[in-house]
């Protein structure tokens, strides 16, 4: 009773704070609109079971990437609305949802029609958390390395590409422009 | 009804997967093309997370570990690109974004 209560109620928040991200034409609106729905699926990982997944819902996505977002915006002009594609809405809405019923079908379809046994069923006495950190430094240890070594590797990125000069482009410019750069960078070394 | 099962999931699922996908063929901004797919990461999750409770298993939380750390470097990376374009041409709209005349 009690869980029906909080999903259906979750599930109407979680609908209509994405519903909102898709069609306001205020980028601040979608970005706050996100992060609420964000937190609110957390919520369908705690009635779930899954602790430890809801609280790094929480942390990685509201505290990192909408942190993220947010810093984003500051390099764009957020206060101009959003132009759209004008194209039919329900060609759209029709095609979306048509390919996501195909998604999931696909997916469910191979889980009901074969008898699927647990391949690391959970852990009598043991918590949420046990479980996952025995399972994912066991069984899942090199994509986990895989995981961190990837995220080294984005950061690196995200590091570069907002750091200085990366706004010039060789290919764009001529060979003069570029010349003049190069005598610029000798200077410098010489002095 | 009143019953939560593993389909109830999978329709909620659904139907915010299909509210990505409008929302990924209706703009043009790409920092919202950007929010859109984040609702797709988070649908898939939703569903993961449901299959690997009613099945008893962990690997569904597994993979929703997985797909929380490849959201985050995607968003890493793709907002540099992002602030990369917005310095050299003054807008993210994908109509502008082709160099190519082909």
């Amino acid at each position: 009773m009690f869980e029906a209560v909080a999903f259906y109620l979750f599930a109407f928040l979680t609908i209509s704070m994405f519903y909102i991200t898709v069609t306001t034409s205020q980028a601040l609106y979608a970005l706050t609109a996100l992060a609420a729905g964000m937190i609110f699926i957390s919520a369908f990982f705690f009635i779930l079971g899954a602790d430890f997944l809801g609280a790094v819902q929480i942390i990685v996505y509201t505290g990192a990437v909408m942190a993220i977002y947010a810093f984003g915006m500051m390099f764009f002009d957020s206060t101009r609305s959003v132009r759209e594609k004008q194209g039919n809405k329900y060609i759209i809405s029709g095609l979306a949802i048509l390919s996501a019923v195909l998604v999931v079908l696909i997916f469910a379809a191979p889980m009901i029609s074969t008898n699927m046994t647990a391949f690391y069923p959970s852990i009598e006495g043991a918590g949420n958390t046990q479980e996952v950190g025995m399972v994912l430094f066991t069984k899942y240890l090199i994509p986990f390395e895989v995981a961190a070594v990837m995220l080294l590797v984005a950061m690196i990125a995200g590091i570069v590409l907002a750091g200085k000069k990366m706004d010039l482009s060789l290919t764009l410019m001529n060979q003069a422009e570029i010349d003049e750069i190069k005598k610029e960078q000798d200077k410098k070394v010489l002095s | 009804m009143m019953e939560i099962g593993l389909n109830h999931y999978l329709i909620l699922s659904t139907i915010l997967f299909a509210i990505g996908l409008v929302g990924i063929m209706r703009r043009k901004n790409l920092l919202l093309l950007f929010f859109a797919t984040e609702i797709l990461l988070n649908s898939v999750n939703i569903a993961f997370a449901a299959i690997s409770h009613y099945y008893n298993d962990l690997t569904g939380q597994m993979f929703a570990f997985f797909v929380i750390a490849i959201a985050a470097s995607e968003v890493a990376v793709g907002l540099g690109l992002l602030i990369v374009w917005f310095k050299r041409h003054g807008n993210v709209d994908l109509d502008t974004m082709s160099s190519m005349r082909g």
